[in-house]
């Protein structure tokens, strides 16, 4: 690797400090599962790599059922799944976020790093376009909050500006009758990059759709919303059926490309699928809610 | 050269002191600084897991974790497995279940295996097994670890 510096600040304004006295060549390293491949394949060559994983409230994960849940950017997965507020109330990213690598990278690869990485086929992004989540953004400037629907720009690239971090990623407490589920397809078994990713999101009124959200990875420059099979659920019964149909539509958002993994077709075909068990599934947790 | 980081850390209980690099790898200066050959070097991508070493009791690629990362950490490597002559339980079974062949995987599998054990004295086979999948090895085919991991649990608890 090429030669550069490092600092572990303990709070925010020092990252933002350090990030932005260094322009460009200064970069954030959390679990550095992806940044250090990054760096030893000179794809990326900071000057200055700052370490955020001291910062207490990129460590934070704090649920509060009115103002749902505050979850620092530096919170590396395996923790997510060990916290048992956030497999209560957001079971669908928890196991998104438990599907990463193996159990030695969801000890390092934090989901702030998952979403600032920007890779299309990134596991937590789908669920977290699927809850809605918003990530809080600290910079030079001040603070501002982007929700992840907005956060990414192409693959590999979001909306940070120079100098800026996330902090935490901010979900909304689940209303009632309301579950999440998430679903990957990878050509092996374990420790691949999916092929296609769907997370769901459902709010039941008795048992009519009163409100849906559908995350894709996998198949379009970066992750995305499915809104044509979100907005044909709402009012309907969640069925077979309407979960089928739900899928159908949701293959018309994806734009998929060729791959070693698999073809834009094969993609294609697997979004209506994963679509349909992502919602049945989120439906079915939420009507124990 | 760069300038170089003084890293205090505890490594396998002993409270250590190394000078490294930022650009040096966890895995590199266990190796390369303190001579610490045990952790093995595969792909350099956390795909292999021969490099696995536990840091404050969680299994890490140390290929993908910088020396001075380790700063007032607590590392646990293969070296610190073994009581003075007495192989830990893992170790012992491994050799008897002729779970290796060439070895470059072991360390990275014992020490995922302790990771597990320490936690969940008790596992299934589909627990180890999952455990364990982030540990390549080509040459045993698995089953003989997955062995070995099941006999030092029984030997642990002493059943
Ligand atoms: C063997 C292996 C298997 C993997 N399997 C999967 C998988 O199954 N699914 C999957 O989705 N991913 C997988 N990954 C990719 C990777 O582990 C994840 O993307 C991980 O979540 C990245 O987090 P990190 O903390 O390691 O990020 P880092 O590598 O530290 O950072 C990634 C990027 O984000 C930036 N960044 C990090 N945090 C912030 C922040 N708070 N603010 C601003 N910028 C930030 C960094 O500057 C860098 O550019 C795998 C990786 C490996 C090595
Ligand atoms: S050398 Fe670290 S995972 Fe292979
Ligand atoms: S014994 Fe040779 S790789 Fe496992």
């Amino acid at each position: 690797m090429h030669e550069f510096s490092y600092e572990a600040p303990t709070t925010v304004e020092q990252a933002v400090k350090l990030l932005s006295s260094d322009g460009d060549s200064a970069r954030v390293i959390c679990g550095g599962t992806d940044l250090l491949i990054q760096m030893r394949n000179a794809v990326r060559k900071p000057k200055l790599l700052v370490d955020v994983k001291s910062i207490p409230e990129m460590r934070e994960i704090s649920f509060d059922p009115k103002t749902g849940l505050r979850l620092g950017a530096a919170v590396p997965c395996i923790e997510i799944h060990e916290n048992e507020a956030m497999r209560r109330h957001y079971p669908g990213l928890t196991e998104a976020a438990h599907l990463i690598g193996s159990l030695q990278i969801q000890s390092r690869a934090s989901i702030g790093g998952n979403l600032c990485n920007a890779s299309p086929a990134a596991d937590t992004s789908p669920a977290l376009l699927a809850l809605n989540a918003t990530a809080k953004i600290v910079g030079p400037n001040g603070s501002r909050e982007v929700p992840v629907e907005k956060f990414f720009s192409g693959p590999g690239k979001n909306v940070l500006q120079r100098g800026e971090l996330v902090t935490q990623i901010l979900i909304a407490a689940p209303p009632p009758h309301t579950s999440d589920r998430y679903l990957r397809m990878i050509p092996r078994n374990e420790m691949d990059i999916a092929i296609v990713g769907a997370g769901a999101c459902v709010t039941l009124d008795g048992d009519k759709v009163k409100a849906v959200r559908i995350g894709l990875g996998a198949v379009a420059p970066t992750p995305i919303l499915a809104p044509k099979a979100a907005e044909y659920l709402i009012g309907k019964k969640l069925d077979e059926k309407t979960a089928e149909r739900a899928g159908e539509l949701a293959r018309e958002h994806a734009v998929p490309i060729d791959d070693m993994r698999g073809t834009a077709e094969y993609r294609v075909h697997v979004v209506g699928v994963l679509t349909k068990r992502a919602l049945l599934g989120a439906a079915e947790r939420a009507r124990q809610n | 050269m760069a300038k170089k980081s003084l890293v205090e850390t505890t490594i396998n209980g002993e409270q250590v002191e190394f000078l490294c690099e930022p650009r040096q790898s966890l895995l590199e200066s266990l190796r390369d600084v303190l001579g610490l050959t045990g952790s093995k070097e595969g792909c350099l991508t956390g795909d292999c897991g021969a490099c696995t070493v536990l840091v404050d009791g969680r299994p890490v690629c140390s290929c993908l974790m910088l020396g001075v990362e380790a700063r007032g950490k607590k590392i646990t490597t293969v070296e610190g497995l073994a009581e003075g002559t007495r192989l830990h339980p893992l170790q012992q079974k491994f050799l008897e279940d002729a779970s290796l062949q060439c070895g470059i995987c072991t360390p990275g599998f014992l020490m995922s295996a302790k990771s597990l054990l320490d936690r969940n004295p008790n596992p299934t086979e589909a627990e180890i097994r999952y455990a364990l999948a982030g540990n390549l090895c080509r040459c045993t085919g698995y089953d003989k670890i997955v062995r070995a991991v099941q006999d030092a649990a029984r030997v642990i608890q002493g059943r």
